[in-house]
């Protein structure tokens, strides 16, 4: 009845199959979760793509950009971007540091980064109490407050994502040298933020010099 | 060697996680079975349908006469909107989704999806859009009446002036609808590039996995765009900001940039599954293999990069510049590559072959022609003289309908119809399924076409009233419409009365050739026993060549 009936003598032996067989057996294969995270963020990196794009197309269409009245700072949110771009080395120190099986290492690293990033969230709102207009003011307004906004919210994420590994890596035995995706995990969702950081630095800081 | 994985399962085959219910009652349960959630999917999704096909009687009913004499224009507006919007983000979305889940893990040879948990929260947000989206009825004002667009300046108007309003609901329900395809996008995309069966190369996929991976990219890439644009359409709405504002400052023409960025590329996501559906069901039906298997599949990818830079075409009337305007017609005559390279392949695999006409090939050679027919209408509007002719007339409102009812329900009635035993383990009613198909087939032609020759001689969709002179297709429409409305009910009792009572469907009815096809109907809890080792193309019909080397291990008993 059936046209595809084969005996095992087949060139393609199971012995030579099984370790993968076994590898899929598992529901939540590592390496799914990281191929996962990446995926998402491909996607999430094109949202914010929708707002950069925005930006640039309002600023085009205006004859002053930024308006009148709606400058933006320079000082602080440069200093705010010395934090940020240190932080994603700093965080990759705790990612050696349990690659060698140094969980304390990497609890003290993790430690800094989540520091250095809430650092980062209070220079952001102090700047927003200080900069004299709201989200409604005008239109670049708008923009600047959508897109750092927006930002910050992922800044905030992220945040939550290194607590959440500095909460359980107290078990003792939760991460180790061989198992550490969710650290992992957390280090590259914070490269993301930052590099997010970067463009929108430049397009909304560097760009207004010009 | 060869028996750890099936030691790796050991322990309560029958279910997912312990304790989890195993009767009917499993499909009210947070399962994680990609199988329970692809009938959920299915399901939930066909309840919309006849929700948005209610709407669709009430327009239709307003239709008949000239004079807008049954409904109130606001409600008018609202129906179309909620028609719509429920038909597609609802229905046809959800519906693909769930044949997907169902079919691409086992069509690769895996025991379920990358993410079965994300899986889950992914179906369980598609209740939640229904009910958001449904409870704009009861809101002051109304469900949003700005058409499935939401195009600002209109979607900002707000009349009532309060914060809970209809367009709010359908923005925060389309939001939700989002986040929950981009995390089945990402469970797609994982699924088939990581857990393919040893021995499943790419080209040895179905092409309905090739499709599927096809749409899924583009939800990735296209989505993002879409929640851009809602997340400040939304901001525009409720705290004052100004991007979609002429007024100051900012535009609403890039509102429909972002919109159809998204919004063209959707209607591919929509039509590449159901693509995939016709390859794979042609073959079977006619016994021939798929005609140049791997230039159908690889078209696919194509018709996915090409769908990213059309969008404009819906634009041609929005104070788009004549360059713009040229580079996009041509972008999107483009497209008739590829899908014309599809229509050659199923041609060319029916032909000469022998042909088994039960249902599901009926619905799917049925579905291939009324594409054949909204592609002609599509090259049409394409071209930018033609579009400005007819843009915003029922011309439109007939081209789209031929390819989402006209193709899209075909396929995915073919679908549910070939792979029904295999769900269910039940063998549907062929009787009434012929009569749900001629119902449809007539039902379709009777409603969609007149729909052309009305939309050229001007009559404007979106409108309760019209000119009496446009009444004569108007009524055969509303006909035909409720023809359709009609040919649910054998398709209903169909499922029903076969999933209960139906004869028991052996494990391969139709004779195909397919990795679902050689485990039990239904399969069981993690489908696979052992994982196949593929040795050969899809579609080896005719050939007489092992699919798997493996055949005997792949099930406890096998048939
Ligand atoms: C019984 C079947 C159906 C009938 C009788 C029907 C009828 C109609 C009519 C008359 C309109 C135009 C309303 C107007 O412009 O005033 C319309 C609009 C629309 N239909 Fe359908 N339809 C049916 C099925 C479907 C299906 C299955 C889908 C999608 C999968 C769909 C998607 C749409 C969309 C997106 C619109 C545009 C709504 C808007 O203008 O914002 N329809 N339909």
């Amino acid at each position: 009845m059936q046209g595809s009936i084969a005996d095992s003598s087949q060139p393609i032996t199971e012995a030579t199959i099984a370790p993968t067989a076994i590898a899929h057996a598992h529901e939540a294969h590592p390496d799914f979760r990281v191929w996962g995270l990446l995926t998402f963020l491909i996607s999430e990196s094109l949202m914010f793509g929708g707002l950069f794009v925005t930006y640039l197309f309002l600023r085009g269409e205006a004859a002053v950009w930024p308006p009148e009245g709606t400058e933006v700072e320079l000082l602080l949110p440069t200093i705010n971007t010395i934090i940020l771009v240190s932080s994603s080395f700093v965080i990759h120190l705790g990612d050696t540091a349990i690659k060698k099986n140094d969980l304390a290492g990497m609890r003290r690293w993790y430690w800094v980064t989540a520091l250095m990033g809430a650092t980062f969230l209070g220079g952001q709102a102090y700047e927003y109490y200080t900069l004299g207009y709201g989200l409604t003011t005008n239109i670049f307004s708008n923009c600047f407050y959508v897109m750092t906004g927006f930002h910050g919210l992922h800044v905030f994420i992220g945040l939550l994502l290194i607590l959440g590994v500095l909460w359980r890596s107290r078990r003792s035995g939760h991460y180790g040298s061989h198992h550490h995706v969710g650290i992992e995990m957390a280090e590259i969702y914070w490269h993301f933020v930052d590099i997010i950081w970067i463009v929108l630095f430049s397009l909304i800081y560097i760009l207004t010099l010009f | 060697m060869a028996n750890i994985p099936v030691e790796a399962l050991s322990g309560n085959r029958a279910q997912p996680y312990p304790g989890a219910p195993d009767n009917w009652k499993r499909f009210f349960s947070f399962s994680t079975d990609h199988k329970v959630i692809g009938i959920q999917y299915i399901v939930t999704s066909f309840v919309f349908f006849l929700v948005g096909g209610l709407f669709a009687m009430i327009i239709r009913g307003e239709l008949i006469t000239p004079e807008a004499n049954l409904v109130d224009r606001t409600l008018y507006n609202a129906m179309f909107t909620m028609h719509g919007s429920v038909m597609l983000f609802l229905w046809s979305f959800p519906v693909l989704v769930g044949l997907a889940n169902y079919l691409v893990p086992l069509m690769i040879g895996a025991r379920d999806m990358a993410f079965p948990r994300l899986n889950a929260a992914a179906f369980w947000m598609v209740p939640v859009v229904g009910i958001l989206m449904m409870s704009s009825f009861f809101v002051p004002g109304g469900p949003s009446q700005s058409g499935w667009w939401a195009y600002p300046p209109v979607s900002l108007q707000n009349p009532t002036g309060t914060l809970i309003n209809g367009q709010v609901l359908w923005l925060l329900a389309v939001a939700i609808s989002g986040v929950s395809s981009i995390m089945g996008a990402v469970n797609f995309v994982s699924t088939i590039f990581k857990l393919r069966a040893p021995g499943m190369t790419f080209f040895k996929m179905p092409v309905f996995v090739w499709t599927v991976l096809a749409a899924q990219i583009i939800q990735l890439f296209g989505l993002p765009a879409l929640t851009a644009g809602a997340v400040m359409l939304l901001l525009d709405i409720t705290t004052g900001t100004s991007f979609f504002r002429p007024e100051s400052g900012g535009n609403p023409v890039l509102y429909q940039h972002f919109f159809w960025f998204y919004s063209h590329p959707a209607v591919y996501v929509l039509a590449l599954p159901v693509f995939g559906v016709f390859s794979e069901i042609l073959p079977v039906y006619a016994r021939k293999p798929l005609f140049g298997y791997r230039v159908v599949a690889v078209s696919s990818l194509i018709i996915t990069g090409l769908s990213a830079i059309v969008w404009v075409h819906h634009m041609y009337a929005s104070g788009t510049p004549g360059w713009m305007r040229m580079l996009f017609m041509f972008t999107t005559m483009s497209i008739s590559v590829p899908t014309g390279i599809k229509i050659f392949a199923w041609t060319a695999t029916i032909f000469g072959g022998k042909l088994r006409l039960d249902t599901p090939m009926l619905f799917a050679l049925a579905g291939v022609v009324n594409f054949v027919f909204a592609g002609i209408t599509g090259i049409m509007l394409g071209s930018v003289p033609v579009d400005i002719h007819v843009n915003n007339t029922y011309f439109v409102v007939g081209h789209f309908h031929y390819v989402v009812y006209g193709t899209i329900v075909f396929g995915i009635y073919a679908a549910i119809y070939h792979w029904f035993p295999k769900m269910t383990g039940r063998m549907y009613y062929e009787g009434l399924g012929k009569v749900h198909f001629w119902l449809t087939w007539i039902g379709t032609t009777l409603n969609f076409l007149p729909m052309h020759p009305v939309g050229l001689m001007g009559m404007p969709r979106r409108v309760a009233s019209y000119d009496p002179e446009f009444a004569f297709w108007n009524v055969l429409a509303s006909l035909g419409g409720f023809l359709l409305g009609l040919s649910t009910l054998p398709f209903i009792l169909n499922m029903v009365s076969s999933w209960i009572q139906g004869e028991q469907a052996s494990h391969n009815p139709w004779r195909a050739i397919g990795l679902e096809w050689l485990i039990a109907s239904p399969p069981p809890v993690e489908n696979f026993e052992q994982l196949p080792i593929v040795v050969s193309e899809p579609y080896g019909y005719g050939k007489d060549e092992p699919l798997v080397s493996n055949l005997a291990e792949l099930s406890e008993s096998p048939e």
